[in-house]
């Protein structure tokens, strides 16, 4: 178990829209180097709580706090500290792969000298190095993920977060971008990661599953499996997520 | 006929549910309308005045006393001959009558700003007969039509015209575009139902819209804006109708032809709204365009609808002055709806 | 603000701007478009009504008003008849603007010094038209009248006054115009193109990867901005430059005002442009708002219609819309060359606008929903 300070706090956590509560009271810490995977079905509010944590949305009620700020209040000093990476593809689409990534690294302030060498560090693991002048749009959707990654750790943030990443990505495209996770989290960088493919939960250090806006469960895949007495994550799942009534199918 | 309900009542949710577009797609007609009713008029009647004259004769009194009493123009002081240019230079007035004192006769010089030519010839018309004076005129003048000479009559018809298509054209092929975009095209495509009853399942709410637009514009032209109200608003419904008509088959084309709602929205306001506003006599009279401009007119709808609005409207002429325009409307909607719908049909395979 | 974050997102708009399969060619072909077309087409000129001519005295005098009308330069006569009805049906086709009669007997009246009446119908479907059609056609008749009567040793010849036409002395309607259009096209192309690029980085979803970087609000929003500087100035000049080879008018006045106007004006524009896609949620919502600020803009700001023409609770409310500023610098320094004397209050009232418009533009960009 992680002794250090948690380096995300959410105390609290409550999103409503109108009548509807999204997230409802979600506590939890992630402390530095963890990889901590957010499950629940379509729907449960995890991408409502993860956009909340990076102040792309202001919470209802609660606290969230990231490396130390704020996520309401100040919400910039958040985003200074974070890279982010949505479901969909949200990169300049008539850029070249170089081009965005150029964009990405200036908005964070990295000198040129940094960010060529971040960059040139980047592409040769993630093999986007021929791939420099092409456009971002017209890559397939494999490449286009791993630029997605690029771009979110160009600036070698201290917090990840990943809002289902491997969506629409073949199982050996998932197996090779989980690689990457990992490999980001053990040069000390906190991984944040939503997700509902079940298998995916097994890198993960800790897990918390979400249901109806609640945190249902949270703890090792490992402690989950056995106080459930199941030998997989699908069924720990299936066991926790029985009470829902908001799941989209 | 369930299918065909549902489908109906699918697109008319999509069409309320967005508050803000609706109330625009209402508001809108009614706010043009009645600027251009109340508020705008091509015509000159207000001419800002100033009198110069080097010597006071006493003539330039009953000059200005016949200025103050024309309800065309507001005096805007007495002032130097030398002064005149630059007042004019700086829009201070709209024209000067100036007065020398030559050879023992009072000269009259009109000096307007002719910077907009239908405010110079106008106000030059105008000062004129004032400074000649209370002359006999051999005349009596009247206006028919439009006695009160309000050039919002001339202006319903066109707004009307543009506004259907700018309801129709814009909204539906928006509307089915962005269905294509986001693939529930394809998925209602592949259902059991007939791509024709999905097209115009597509087309009847926005016709509906269209109907209660049209009621509500009439509604103002007839009552606010004072246009004559007779029998002739029959054909004038009649005529709207199939304008409608020609307008969602419009949409429906411009549908067929883009795949995306930004293209679909560019296509919509740069190949109809500009030449509609420009080209079809709404604002600016046919006869005053080059011949090759007229001919290119003649290729749009609304030149033709406002043309016969006109008529029914202002002149109140019986169906039979119409004849033509009605004709022409009724085989455009015939060819561009035969042309959607032979596109569309393309698409399914 | 960081002014490396705003070079690096100018660079991004630039680019995408210029990768863009449409936007580059509407920058230049519309205004080349709108410039050579537009003047020709609109045209609110009355320099030509046609008359017709019921004649039932059928006298020297009733000949010679005929010939007089048809010989003024605004006038022609379309058809002389002595049937009222047939008249009235070139009227009723739009044939004619200006019906004519003149009554039986009406030579010999004048003659015994009764003051016979000349009926004159306008047609009032086109105001203007109708109104200045029976001026020019009363005053050609009522001086045809003073010229036989002094023929006739009756009475002294009368003659109007004498008139300058300052700033336009060949009363050419497209001079009017081509100042009006750069503003039409400002309007048009700085209004909807920053709003349909924030709508579509809306839609998909481009500006929420950049919420969540620690950009700068005022960064972003001058990066939608400043382009429009650029695309401004580019119409004013391709406009400057048809006007000029085209139509062969330069402007009166100095270029410089012109251009500052063009930027503030432009800026203005854009900032209101990023304000509505702010507050849309979808690009119909944008492009209806847009529109339907844009119908008004054109329609209140004094283009095609006088303002002083206006009742005054309108002339008040064109105060509120900047284009009747930029509108009336851009004709008083094209056609009267008015200097920054002249205009002050207008480019104060235009950079207000400005900076109004931007702020707000800053102001309802929300990073954080």
């Amino acid at each position: 178990m992680p002794v250090n300070e948690p380096i995300i706090i959410a105390d609290r956590l409550t999103k409503r829209f109108g009548d509807f509560t999204a997230v409802d009271n979600i506590s939890f810490e992630v402390y530095p180097g963890e990889i901590f995977g957010f499950l629940g079905a379509n729907g449960a509010g995890k991408t409502t709580a993860m956009k909340m944590l990076c102040g792309l949305s202001r919470p209802s009620a609660g606290k969230a706090v990231i490396v130390g700020h704020d996520a309401a209040a100040d919400s910039e000093g958040v985003k200074r500290s974070i890279g982010y990476m949505s479901q969909r593809f949200t990169l300049y689409s008539s850029l070249t792969v170089g081009e965005n990534l150029e964009l990405f690294g200036s908005v964070y302030g990295m000198t040129a000298e940094e960010f060529a060498r971040r960059r040139d560090l980047l592409c040769g693991e993630l093999g986007l190095d021929g791939k420099l002048g092409a456009m971002a749009g017209s890559l397939p959707p494999g490449w286009r993920q791993k630029l997605a990654f690029a771009a979110a750790t160009i600036h070698n943030p201290r917090v990840l977060f990943l809002d289902e990443p491997t969506g629409g990505v073949d199982p050996v495209g998932r197996r090779g971008f989980w690689e990457l996770i990992c490999k980001a989290a053990s040069e000390g960088m906190t991984v944040f990661v939503t997700t509902h493919y079940l298998d995916e939960a097994e890198y993960c250090d800790r897990v918390s599953i979400m249901v109806d806006g609640k945190i249902e469960a949270l703890d090792t895949p490992a402690s989950l499996k056995s106080s459930l007495g199941v030998s997989t994550m699908d069924e720990v799942f299936r066991r926790v997520a029985a009470s829902a009534s908001r799941a989209d199918n | 006929m369930g299918i065909f309900a549902s489908l109906i009542k699918k697109e008319a949710l999509h069409i309320v549910r967005d508050r803000r577009t609706m109330l625009l797609t209402l508001l809108m007609p009614l706010a043009l309308l009645l600027l251009f009713g109340f508020a705008i008029s091509t015509e000159v009647n207000n001419v800002r005045v100033v009198v110069a004259a080097d010597r006071h004769s006493g003539v330039e009194r009953g000059v200005i006393e016949r200025l103050r009493a024309n309800e065309y123009f507001t005096f805007e002081g007495l002032v130097a001959p030398t002064d005149v240019e630059a007042i004019l230079r700086g829009g201070g007035a709209d024209a000067a009558l100036v007065m020398v004192e030559r050879e023992g006769a009072v000269r009259t010089q009109l000096i307007v700003d002719a910077s907009n030519p239908v405010m110079g010839r106008s106000a030059a018309a105008y000062l004129s007969e004032v400074a000649a004076g209370a002359a006999d005129t051999p005349l009596i003048t009247t206006t028919l039509y439009n006695p009160q000479m309000k050039s919002s009559y001339n202006f319903v018809p066109g707004i009307m015209g543009m506004i259907f298509i700018l309801i129709c054209a814009i909204m539906t092929s928006v509307s089915i575009v962005s269905e294509k975009e986001n693939g529930t095209m394809n998925l209602l495509l592949v259902s059991p139902v007939k791509p024709g009853m999905v097209i115009f399942g597509k087309l009847v709410p926005y016709f509906i819209l269209s109907c209660a637009i049209l009621a509500v514009m009439l509604g103002v032209a007839y009552s606010l804006l004072d246009i004559p109200f007779s029998e002739s608003a029959i054909w004038v419904v009649a005529l709207s109708l199939l304008y409608i008509v020609l307008s969602l088959s419009v949409g429906l084309l411009v549908s067929t032809l883009v795949d995306t709602q930004v293209s679909a929205l560019v296509v919509s306001a740069m190949l109809f709204m500009l030449p509609v506003v420009m080209l079809s006599g709404m604002i600016f009279p046919i006869e005053n365009m080059p011949l090759p401009l007229q001919w290119i007119s003649g290729i749009i709808p609304a030149r033709w609808y406002i043309a016969a609005m006109r008529k029914l409207m202002i002149q109140q002429l019986d169906p039979g002055g119409i004849w033509l325009e009605s004709v022409i409307l009724f085989a455009m909607t015939a060819v561009v709806l035969g042309v959607a719908i032979a596109k569309s049909g393309l698409k399914r395979s | 603000m960081n002014i490396r974050i705003l070079k690096a997102l100018l660079k991004k708009e630039l680019l995408l701007m210029r990768r863009n399969p449409f936007i580059p060619k509407m920058i230049l072909a519309m205004p080349v478009m709108v410039m050579l077309l537009l003047p020709l087409v609109a045209n609110l000129d009355v320099s030509k009504v046609n008359v017709a001519v019921v004649d039932n005295d059928k006298g020297m005098l009733s000949r010679r008003m005929v010939a007089d009308i048809d010989a003024a330069g605004e006038l022609s006569v379309i058809g002389v008849s002595e049937s009222f009805g047939y008249g009235m049906m070139l009227v009723e086709k739009g044939e004619a603007d200006v019906l004519l009669t003149i009554p039986e007997g009406f030579e010999r009246g004048i003659l015994v010094g009764d003051t016979p009446k000349l009926d004159l119908r306008a047609n009032g479907v086109n105001a203007t038209k109708g109104m200045l059609g029976s001026q020019y056609a009363g005053s050609s008749a009522a001086a045809t009248i003073s010229r036989y009567l002094k023929g006739m040793g009756m009475a002294a010849e009368t003659t109007g006054p004498s008139v300058v036409n300052l700033f336009n002395p060949t009363l050419d309607f497209r001079y009017f115009m081509i100042p009006a259009l750069m503003v039409v096209l400002i309007i048009i192309i700085c209004g909807f193109l920053p709003t349909l690029n924030l709508v579509s980085e809306k839609e998909s979803g481009t500006i929420e990867a950049m919420n969540v970087t620690p950009v700068g609000k005022f960064a972003f929003v001058l990066s939608k901005l400043i382009p429009f500087w650029a695309v401004g100035l580019l119409v004013v000049s391709v406009g400057m430059l048809v006007g000029w080879l085209v139509y062969g008018l330069a402007p009166t006045g100095s270029v410089g005002l012109i251009y500052l106007a063009a930027v503030l004006f432009a800026l203005a524009m854009s900032g209101l442009g990023v304000t509505i896609a702010n507050k849309s949620a979808t690009m119909l919502q944008s492009i209806f708002v847009m529109f339907a600020c844009i119908m008004v803009f054109q329609l209140m700001s004094g283009l095609f219609t006088p303002i002083d023409s206006m009742p005054e609770w309108a002339r008040v409310v064109t105060y509120a819309i900047p284009p009747r500023y930029f509108n009336e610098i851009m004709r008083a320094v094209y056609l009267k060359g008015a200097g920054s004397a002249d205009l002050a209050f207008d480019f104060a009232a235009l950079g207000g606008f400005a900076i109004l418009f931007c702020l707000t533009a800053a102001a309802t960009y929300r990073k954080q929903s």
